[in-house]
C-alpha cells in the first residue's frame, strides 16, 4: 500500500488490515512518520520520536506474530504534551519546563501503550493547556491543515489547547491522538480540524502524570477520524487509578461493543434554548438545525430544554480554573528541575525564573487566580463560582431527567485567523462558551464533524451526557457520523497529495 | 493557679493558647508512600510526589488518618464525618509544591477536652479547639554552604497533626504542664513519639497579659519553642516584655516572634501587616474525607487506658495519692511497672518503693525505667520479704542497694549474707536485758520520764543484733521491761 492509502485509513480499518498482514505495524507507521516529515510546516510536533515508533512498531509485529495483539497494537498516535512520557522531553509548550524529561509515565499513556499503541511524538498546545488557538505554545504557532476556500493564503489556527492533537489527526499525520480537555480543549480543535474528539466524565481516565491546569476540570480525552476509533482509544485509556483519588472506581464498558448494533431510535435528544446565544453565526444555528433533524430522521426524540444558569459558565469557569492553576504551576519554581534564572536573591531568583518560563497567558492566568483567592475576595470570586458551578450541574441534571444527551453547537464559528482576537482575551473566552460548562458540571461530551460553512470550513456538533454514560454519547454521536457522511479533506493536504 | 505578673501599675494575667505540631507516627508519608522514618541520608526518602514533579498527585495515607482518629479520641474530641484538605500557598524552596496541604474550615477532630495535673495535685481542665492533619515541609539547610542554602526533603510530606488549645493556659508552669499531659497522651496512644529533640513535637506559644478577668489582650504568637523548658523561659520573657511596654504606655502589635534560646529572647519575625495571605482553597486533587462511624467506633474499641483514666484508677483502686498517682502514670511503662509490682501486694508499699526507692536511684544514675537492673518481679519478691517479716524494712534497703548492683533476687542475697530477721523471742529478750543491764544510767532517766530514750534502747538491741532483730518484737519487749 502506498502512504496515502495507510495514512488515510481509520484505527479500525488498519487493526484489520494488520491483522491480516496486509501491512506491518512498521509499515503502517513508517507512512506516518513520512507524513509527518511532509507536514512540518505545520508546526504540529514539539518532539518528534520516529526511533522510538519504528521500535513499538517492530515489537508490535513481534506481539501480534505470537497473537498477542492488544487492542491498538500497532497504531501510531500522537500524545499532547501535557501527558508526562518516561525518557521523553515533557514541555506543556512551556519555556519552563523545555527540557525537562520525566522519569515516569503517566497513567494515561502506559495504559494506551499496555494497549500496544505507537508513540510518534509529542505535540504543541497552547502553553500549560491555557488557551484556544495552540498560539500560546513557547514552541511558536500550530497551524491548522484546513484552509478557507475564500482566502486560501491566510492561515487558520487549529484550536486549542489540543490544536497538535486536532492538527496531525486531521493532517492524516496520524490516526489518532491523546487529548487534555479542561473547558474545550478537546471538543474544540476537533471541530476546527474537521475530527472527532471526545472528552470522557471527569474521573473517567485517571489525571496521574498529567501535567495539571485545573485539577477539577481536567480530563484526559481521545481524538480520532471515526466514532468508532474514538470508542477505541478512550476504553483503552479508562479506569480507575489508585494514585489519582478523583479518578472513579466503576468497571469501564465496552464503548466499542455498545456501538456496534446501537442507534438512536427512541433516543431522546434535548435541545437546549440556552445554547441559542447573541450573535450566534447563521452558519452554526444551521449546522445545529440539520443535526437535530438529522436524529430526529433516525428515530430519535427531540426534547428542549431549558439550563437556565449556563450562561453563567464562562465567568465561572474564568474564575475557577485560574485559582486552581495559580496554586497549581507554584510548583515552576526553578528549585528542583525545569529552568532556572539566578537573581541576586531568592526573591529576584522566583520572579527572574517565571517571568522567563511562563508565557504571557499562563502569567494572566495565574494572576487573576491570585487575586480570586486573595483574602477579602476569596467568597466574591472562588465561592460564588463554586455555587454557580452546582447549579450549572443540577441544570444538567435536571435535563436529564428529560433526555438522555443533549444536542448543541460547539464553537462559535469555525476556525478563524492565526493572530485573530490575540490581543482580545475575553473574545478569546467567547470561544469557549459551548464547551466550558461540562467541565464545570464533570460531564462527558464529543465533537463530530457535521459539514462544511461557505468557506470550505468544518463545523462540528457536539453530543452531551449523563455522568458515566459515554455509550450513548458515542451512540448519539454515531448517528450524527452517520448521517453527516464527512468525508471532506483539509484543502492543504489535497494539493500536497496531489504534488 | 494562674501565674501573676507584678507590674508598676498593678497585677498581671498572662492568657496562653498553644498549637502543637506532633509529627505522625507511621511508616509513610501523608499523600505518598515514601519512608518517613527520621535520621535518613538528606534526600534519600523523597517520591515523586513528595519532590511535587509535574503531573504528580497526592494519595491520601489511611493509616496516618486512622492516628489522627485516635488522637482526637484521646483528645475527648469530637471527630468530624466529613473534612476537607485545603491548599495553603506561599513559596519557600523547601516546599516543593508551592503550597501546604492542611485542613483549615473543616479539620478532622473538632472540640475537645485534657486535664493538666499542677504541683499539689491540682488538675485542671484545658479545652481543645480542633486537631487538623496536614503534610510538613522539607528541611533548609543554611550553614552547608557560604553562598547557597540546601534543601533536604526527606521530612517534606510527612503528615503532622496540629493541635490547637483554647487560650485555658495562665502561665509557664501550666503550658508546661499541658505540653507535658500533651506528649504523654500522644505516646500513650501511640500516634506520636513526642520527641522535641528530634523535632517530632513542636510548639508555637501564643501569650498575651490582661489585667485579671478583664477583657483579652493582643496576642504575639512564639515560634521555635522546641522544649517544655524553652516554652516556660518564652513566655516568662513575652509575658514581661509584653507588661513592660503596655506600662510604658505603648501597645502590642499582633506580630509573630521568635524565640532565641542563646540570648533567652523573643524577637518579631513579622507583624501581622506582613503576615502571608496563604489563599486556602480546597484542595481539587482530593475529596472530602469521609469517615463511617463504624470505623471510627472500632478505633476506639482499640483505645488504651489514657493517662486520666489510669490516675484515676490508681487514686481509686490503689488508694494512692493524686501526686504519687500523677507521678506513676506519665509513662505508660512506669505504670505497668507500677501494676506488675502491686498486683496482689499493698500498693501503697509499692507504689513507695517504685517510686522513693527504684525511680530515684534510676534518676539519679540517669536511666530511664526500661534499663533497671531490677525487674518488678524482683521487686515484688523484696516487697514480700519485707510483708512476711524475713527481713525488716531497714534491711531491705540495704538488700534493694544489693539487688540493683548486682541485679540478684531478694531472696538469694538475703539468703547469702544472712540477713533474715530474728523473731526467736528469747534470743531478742536475752539481748534487750544484756542492754538495760549496761546501761542503768538510761534506764533510770527513762523511768525518770525521759519518754525520748526508748529510741536509744531499740538501737542498741539492733546495733547487738546486726539489726536483724525484728523491730516490733524488740519494741514489745523493751516496753514490758522499761516499765
Amino acid at each position: 500500500m502506498t502512504q496515502k492509502s495507510l495514512t488515510h485509513l481509520s484505527i479500525t480499518e488498519a487493526l484489520a488490515g494488520l491483522s491480516k498482514k496486509e501491512f506491518s505495524a512498521v509499515e503502517y507507521t513508517r507512512a506516518h512518520i513520512e507524513a509527518t516529515e511532509q507536514n512540518r510546516d505545520l508546526n504540529c510536533y514539539i518532539t518528534e520520536t520516529p526511533d522510538i515508533a519504528l521500535r513499538q512498531a517492530a515489537e508490535s509485529d513481534a506481539r501480534r506474530a505470537k497473537g498477542q495483539a492488544g487492542l491498538l497494537d500497532g497504531v501510531p498516535i500522537a500524545i499532547k504534551d501535557l501527558f508526562c512520557t518516561q525518557g521523553v522531553r515533557t514541555t506543556a509548550a512551556s519555556r519552563i519546563l523545555d527540557q525537562f524529561v520525566p522519569e515516569y509515565e503517566s497513567t494515561v499513556t502506559s495504559k494506551i501503550f499496555a494497549e500496544g499503541a505507537v508513540m510518534l511524538g509529542k505535540v504543541n498546545l497552547d502553553s500549560f493547556g491555557m488557551g484556544s488557538t495552540t498560539g500560546s505554545s513557547a514552541f511558536g504557532q500550530t497551524f491548522n491543515p484546513w484552509r478557507s476556500t475564500t482566502s486560501p493564503d491566510v492561515k487558520l489556527v487549529p484550536g486549542g489547547s489540543s490544536g497538535g492533537s486536532s492538527a496531525v489527526v486531521a493532517a492524516r499525520m496520524a490516526p489518532g491522538a491523546l487529548g487534555t480537555d479542561t473547558g474545550g480543549s478537546i471538543r474544540q480543535p476537533a471541530a476546527f480540524c474537521g475530527i472527532s474528539g471526545i472528552k470522557p466524565t471527569y474521573g473517567r481516565c485517571s489525571r496521574f502524570g498529567v501535567i495539571a491546569y485545573a485539577s477539577s476540570l481536567d480530563q484526559a480525552g481521545v481524538f480520532a477520524r471515526t466514532v468508532e476509533d474514538c470508542a477505541l482509544m478512550l476504553k483503552s485509556i479508562s479506569g480507575y487509578d489508585p494514585k489519582d483519588s478523583t479518578s472513579a472506581n466503576k468497571p469501564v464498558p465496552d464503548f466499542v461493543a455498545g456501538l456496534q448494533g446501537g442507534n438512536v431510535k427512541r433516543l431522546k435528544v434535548g435541545i437546549p434554548k440556552e445554547y441559542r446565544v447573541e450573535g450566534m453565526p447563521q452558519e452554526i444555528d444551521e449546522s445545529w438545525h440539520k443535526g437535530t433533524q438529522w436524529l430526529k430522521d433516525q428515530g430519535a426524540e427531540i426534547v428542549d430544554i431549558s439550563l437556565p444558569h449556563v450562561k453563567y459558565a464562562l465567568p465561572a469557569y474564568y474564575i475557577l480554573a485560574p485559582c486552581e492553576a495559580s496554586s497549581n504551576l507554584a510548583r515552576y519554581d526553578g528549585v528542583r528541575y525545569g529552568r532556572r534564572i539566578e537573581g541576586k536573591d531568592l526573591k529576584e531568583t522566583y520572579e527572574l525564573t517565571r517571568a522567563h518560563g511562563f508565557q504571557d497567558e499562563v502569567k494572566r492566568r495565574i494572576m487573576v487566580g491570585t487575586y480570586a483567592l486573595s483574602a477579602g475576595y476569596y467568597d466574591a470570586y472562588y465561592v460564588k463560582a463554586q455555587k454557580l458551578r452546582r447549579l450549572i450541574r443540577d441544570d444538567y441534571m435536571k435535563a436529564f431527567e428529560k433526555c438522555d444527551v443533549l444536542l448543541t453547537p460547539i464553537t462559535p464559528s469555525a476556525a478563524f485567523p492565526v493572530g485573530q482576537n490575540e490581543d482580545d482575551p475575553i473574545k478569546m473566552y467567547l470561544e469557549d462558551i459551548f464547551t466550558i460548562s461540562l467541565n464545570l458540571a464533570g460531564l462527558p461530551g464529543m465533537c463530530v464533524p457535521a459539514m462544511l460553512n461557505a468557506e470550505g470550513l468544518p463545523l462540528g456538533l457536539q453530543i452531551i451526557g449523563r455522568p458515566w454514560d459515554e455509550e450513548t454519547v458515542l451512540r448519539a454521536a454515531r448517528g450524527l457520523e452517520i448521517a453527516a457522511d464527512f468525508r471532506a479533506l483539509p484543502g492543504m493536504l489535497g494539493t500536497k497529495m496531489a504534488a | 493557679m494562674a501565674q501573676i505578673i507584678k507590674g508598676r501599675t498593678g497585677e498581671w494575667e498572662i492568657v496562653i493558647g498553644m498549637e502543637v505540631h506532633a509529627q505522625v507516627t507511621a511508616n509513610t508519608k501523608l499523600f505518598s508512600g515514601a519512608s518517613a522514618v527520621f535520621g535518613a541520608e538528606p534526600n534519600s526518602q523523597v517520591s515523586m510526589v513528595d519532590a511535587a514533579m509535574p503531573g504528580m498527585l497526592p494519595t491520601l495515607n489511611a493509616y496516618c488518618v486512622e492516628q489522627a482518629v485516635r488522637t482526637g479520641l484521646g483528645l475527648n474530641a469530637e471527630i468530624h464525618a466529613t473534612s476537607v484538605f485545603e491548599r495553603k500557598n506561599y513559596f519557600y524552596p523547601d516546599l516543593p509544591q508551592g503550597y501546604q496541604i492542611s485542613q483549615y474550615l473543616h479539620p478532622i477532630v473538632g472540640k475537645g477536652k485534657i486535664e493538666i495535673d499542677l504541683p499539689q495535685g491540682d488538675v485542671k481542665e484545658i479545652g481543645i479547639t480542633r486537631l487538623h492533619l496536614e503534610q510538613d515541609a522539607g528541611k533548609s539547610l543554611h550553614d552547608q554552604h557560604p553562598t547557597k542554602s540546601f534543601v533536604d526533603l526527606n521530612r517534606s510530606g510527612c503528615a503532622l497533626m496540629e493541635i490547637v488549645s483554647e487560650p485555658d493556659l495562665r502561665g509557664a508552669e501550666e503550658a508546661a504542664a499541658y505540653l507535658s499531659k500533651l506528649r504523654m497522651i500522644l505516646r500513650y496512644l501511640g500516634t506520636c513519639d513526642g520527641n522535641m529533640e528530634e523535632g517530632s513535637m513542636r510548639a508555637d506559644v501564643n501569650v498575651s497579659v490582661r489585667k485579671p478577668g478583664g477583657a483579652l489582650g493582643t496576642r504575639c504568637e512564639i515560634k521555635n519553642v522546641n522544649s517544655v523548658k524553652a516554652v516556660q523561659m518564652a513566655i516568662d520573657y513575652e509575658s514581661r516584655r509584653q507588661v513592660d511596654i503596655i506600662e510604658d504606655g505603648g501597645t502590642i502589635h499582633q506580630e509573630t516572634r521568635l524565640w532565641d534560646p542563646t540570648k533567652g529572647e523573643t524577637r518579631s519575625m513579622r507583624s501581622k501587616e506582613d503576615a502571608h495571605d496563604y489563599r486556602y482553597f480546597p484542595d481539587p486533587d482530593l475529596l472530602p474525607l469521609v469517615l463511617d462511624n463504624a470505623w471510627i467506633a472500632s478505633i476506639k474499641q482499640t483505645l488504651p487506658e489514657l493517662p486520666d483514666q489510669k490516675k484515676h484508677r490508681f487514686m481509686q483502686d490503689y488508694g494512692l495519692g493524686a501526686y504519687d498517682s500523677g507521678v506513676l502514670i506519665a509513662e505508660r511503662i512506669r505504670a505497668d511497672f507500677f501494676e506488675s509490682v502491686a498486683k496482689g501486694r499493698d500498693a501503697k508499699m509499692a507504689a513507695n518503693w517504685v517510686l522513693n526507692e527504684l525511680l530515684g536511684v534510676l534518676n539519679k544514675d540517669g536511666k530511664n525505667l526500661d534499663q533497671s537492673p531490677i525487674t518488678a518481679a524482683q521487686l515484688g519478691g523484696l516487697i514480700d520479704l519485707i510483708v512476711d517479716n524475713t527481713i525488716s524494712g531497714k534491711i531491705a534497703k540495704d538488700v534493694f542497694a544489693d539487688m540493683y548492683a548486682t541485679s540478684k533476687d531478694a531472696a538469694k542475697i538475703v539468703d547469702e549474707k544472712g540477713l533474715k530477721q530474728v523473731t526467736d523471742i528469747g534470743a531478742i529478750e536475752k539481748t534487750v536485758d544484756q542492754v538495760i543491764a549496761a546501761n542503768p544510767d538510761n534506764v533510770a532517766a527513762y523511768r525518770g520520764g525521759k519518754d525520748k530514750l526508748f529510741g536509744f534502747f531499740v538501737g542498741q538491741v539492733m546495733k547487738e543484733t546486726g539489726g536483724k532483730a525484728n523491730p516490733e518484737i524488740v519494741n514489745q519487749l523493751l516496753k514490758d521491761k522499761l516499765k
